[in-house]
């Protein structure tokens, strides 16, 4: 067969294509992981141990080592990111002795497991230190003249958040995996709230949780709580913010969660059911081993979600009173805004280190025996 | 026999029943009443949420269509540009992240992947080394890539046969997927510099790429589940027809994930219409999106209930109905990589 220059050249452009094409496909992405995430994230890094100082011909940076995190941890800036210490209160004692609880039993189970590892070991030091050192953190600070800080406070959106959202989540899933009418219906009005902007559901909070001239205002005046106000007030602050985040991710939760109650082993339900096990007991010994790896895997997703929170806090009560509703993406934020760019960046390392310890630990502890025990 | 016994199997009892559907419609009832007030506050004049709480229209008070015809007619192109930044950033951001993406997880369900950790270590050298220029030697920044990129291509072709340990799939795909753990705000400033350099910021493209990178790992991950789970044997037929690679992408495996890829791409498109905080920092005028006027409703004479509410309607109501319409997708699509972990 005869081929003119331009054919040959073409088919071989072709070939040469086709031959790489494994690699060409992963390109683009890569390329953009690496220009949008790990570049920024060895410059966010370098920003934090420097200054930032606008000058009259732009700007310059200094290195100024550990300071920003010194000033975060120990300084000026502690009362902002790890709250106000003061004297430990019977709930502080009660987190301690939680957290002592918890700690000793991971470590009694890791050794009695027989399966002890370097790595393991290590792994656990880092996921008991930071617990242990968060435990005491709140416990520190939650006491009546304390004030928690970011950190504290984004923990606190992350657990109590997710915590709703799982429960609440996966038992109108359940509901909706037994035999009732309408389900269609109950999937599609309950998937809604997942599709309004964050943004939107901090003002239809803010609307609805007006004690004056809110919907649930005559109740409230009813109950005779006419002159308190949650904005006023940090913990219902905090609250509101949690009730507005739950309010959009329930439904990823039941949406997930219904399609895992619905894909449980048919066979073994009904041979239960004929057996005369009671639907207590069912749900004990086959749905719930059947759901827990799906489970362990969207708490998990979840919990990497909920520590970026930002819009709620920003909008629904600007971080206030005062600092108390701040997460930290919201604190790292606000620094930025004050051009204290070495103080944002080194806000959001601390976030950085917590998230994934604490997410890297609950695929390790949770997620992966969860999966273990299915197969 | 109480009422909490069924008299059949499989069948639910009387008060099981009342209790189901009692919890069932207490929840749609806290689903819709918010987005109920909303609606009705749209209609509503400014006295008429001052002196409130008032709950049903022609009965409570007279609706009034004031606050829509501001939005659409007084403030005209103030509402239209930001509502036509969010459909072309979140529609465009959704098609290349929904590329980019399969195209990656394809090739990782499909090829075997080798990549060496001594190449990986010189790349890493290579642009410590572009960081040092740029950064503390006041290099010019197109001059330093350049520098960068070549030293890394020398580099890695002259340590091409010293023996290194290698990686495989699950790593690359796990490198992929751990992305979406990182914080937007750690990544915020320098993407914002970055977009400063090249004098992109406040434009379309910034966003554009910004979001495809955010989201790319929710859809590597999703995809990666999807194209696992299609049999091999119609590629291998196709391959021995002599189609080329990315025909075989674009023929049958895109067809095939069909649920897959609706499912991904809706999620997806959801978060970059909501996106606040990274527009926040790339937009501040010209690429303005909806999130940040919602948010800018918040005005000096307090916050303007009934703009705020015209806003919201305007932009759930498309993404609600592209969820109606595509609600058969979903519920296969979305479930596959979370349920089967």
């Amino acid at each position: 067969m005869e081929h003119t220059p331009l054919e040959t050249w073409q088919t071989r452009a072709v070939d040469w294509f086709d031959r790489h094409s494994g690699r060409l496909f992963v390109l683009p992405a890569s390329l953009l992981i690496l220009a949008f995430s790990i570049f920024p994230l060895i410059i966010s890094a370098w920003l934090a141990l420097s200054r930032f100082k606008l000058g009259s011909e732009g700007y310059e940076l200094i290195f100024v080592g550990w300071n920003n995190f010194r000033k975060l941890l120990f300084g000026s800036e502690q009362y902002h990111l790890l709250g106000t210490f003061m004297p430990t209160s019977w709930l502080g004692w009660l987190i301690v002795a939680a957290a002592i609880v918890l700690i000793g039993w991971g470590i009694r189970s890791f050794v009695t497991s027989g399966h002890v590892t370097v790595m393991g070991t290590i792994g656990r030091l880092i996921a008991f230190g930071l617990f242990a050192a968060l435990a005491w953190l709140f416990a520190a600070t939650i006491g009546d003249k304390g004030q928690i800080g970011s950190l504290s406070t984004t923990i606190f959106y992350v657990f109590l958040g997710v915590a709703i959202q799982f429960v609440i989540g996966a038992g109108l899933a359940f509901l909706c995996s037994l035999r009732i009418r309408g389900r269609s219906f109950f999937r599609v009005v309950f998937f809604v709230p997942l599709m309004v902007t964050p943004v939107g559901i901090a003002y239809t909070f803010r609307m609805m949780a007006d004690m004056t001239v809110g919907p649930i205002s005559p109740l409230w005046h009813w109950l005779g709580l006419g002159g308190f106000s949650w904005a006023t007030n940090a913990w219902s602050a905090r609250l509101v913010v949690v009730l507005g985040d739950s309010w959009q991710w329930i439904p990823f939760m039941f949406l997930v969660m219904l399609a895992a109650f619905e894909s449980q082993p048919k066979d073994e339900l009904e041979a239960a059911e004929l057996d005369g096990a009671s639907g207590f007991q069912i749900f004990v010994d086959i749905t719930w081993p059947s759901v827990a790896p799906v489970a362990a895997t969207i708490v998990l997703i979840r919990m990497i979600e909920a520590f970026k929170i930002v819009d709620l806090p920003n909008v629904l009560t600007n971080g206030g009173p005062g600092i108390a509703s701040e997460s930290l993406t919201l604190h790292a934020f606000m620094q930025w805004r004050a051009l204290d760019l070495g103080a944002s960046a080194a806000i959001s390392y601390v976030l950085l280190f917590t998230s994934t310890i604490i997410c890297v630990s609950f695929f390790n502890f949770v997620v992966n025996p969860a999966r273990r025990a299915r197969q | 026999m109480s009422i909490f016994e069924s008299k059949k199997l499989g069948e639910m009892a009387v008060g099981t029943k009342i209790v189901v559907y009692g919890v069932l419609g207490i929840w749609t009832f806290i689903v819709l009443f918010p987005l109920y007030w909303v609606l009705i506050t749209s209609f509503k004049l400014p006295i008429a949420v001052s002196g409130g709480p008032f709950y049903l229209p022609f009965v409570d008070f007279l609706p009034s269509l004031h606050a829509w015809s501001y939005i659409f007619f007084d403030l005209g192109n103030d509402t239209f540009r930001p509502y036509f930044n969010s459909v072309v950033v979140a529609v465009f951001s959704t098609l290349l992240v929904m590329i980019t993406g399969s195209l990656a997880a394809y090739a990782l369900s499909r090829f075997t992947f080798r990549p060496r950790l001594l190449t990986i270590l010189i790349f890493i050298l290579a642009v410590a080394l572009v960081i040092v220029l740029v950064a503390a030697l006041g290099v010019n920044w197109l001059i330093a890539v350049t520098v960068g990129v070549a030293l890394a291509v020398i580099g890695a072709g002259m340590f091409r046969r010293t023996p290194s340990p290698t990686l495989g799939n699950p790593d690359i795909l796990f490198w992929m997927i751990s992305q979406r753990i990182f914080p937007p705000v750690v990544a915020a400033i320098p993407i914002y510099v970055m977009f400063q350099q090249v004098r992109l910021l406040d434009t379309h493209v910034a966003l554009i790429l910004t979001y495809t990178a955010v989201n790319l790992p929710i859809v590597v991950w999703l995809m990666y589940d999807f194209f696992v789970s299609i049999p091999k044997d119609l590629e291998e037929s196709a391959e021995l027809d002599g189609a080329s690679r990315i025909r075989i992408f674009f023929e049958i495996i895109l067809p095939l994930s069909k649920p897959g890829l609706v499912a991904t791409s809706l999620l997806v498109l959801i978060f970059s219409w909501n996106e606040y905080l990274l527009a926040l920092f790339l937009s501040t005028a010209n690429a303005q999106t909806m999130p940040l006027l919602v948010a800018a409703q918040n005005a000096t004479r307090g916050p303007q209930w009934w703009y705020m509410s015209v806003l919201i309607i305007i932009m759930i109501v498309p993404v609600i109905l592209l969820a109606l319409v595509l609600q058969r997708f979903i519920a296969k699509g979305l479930l596959v990589g979370a349920v089967k972990g």
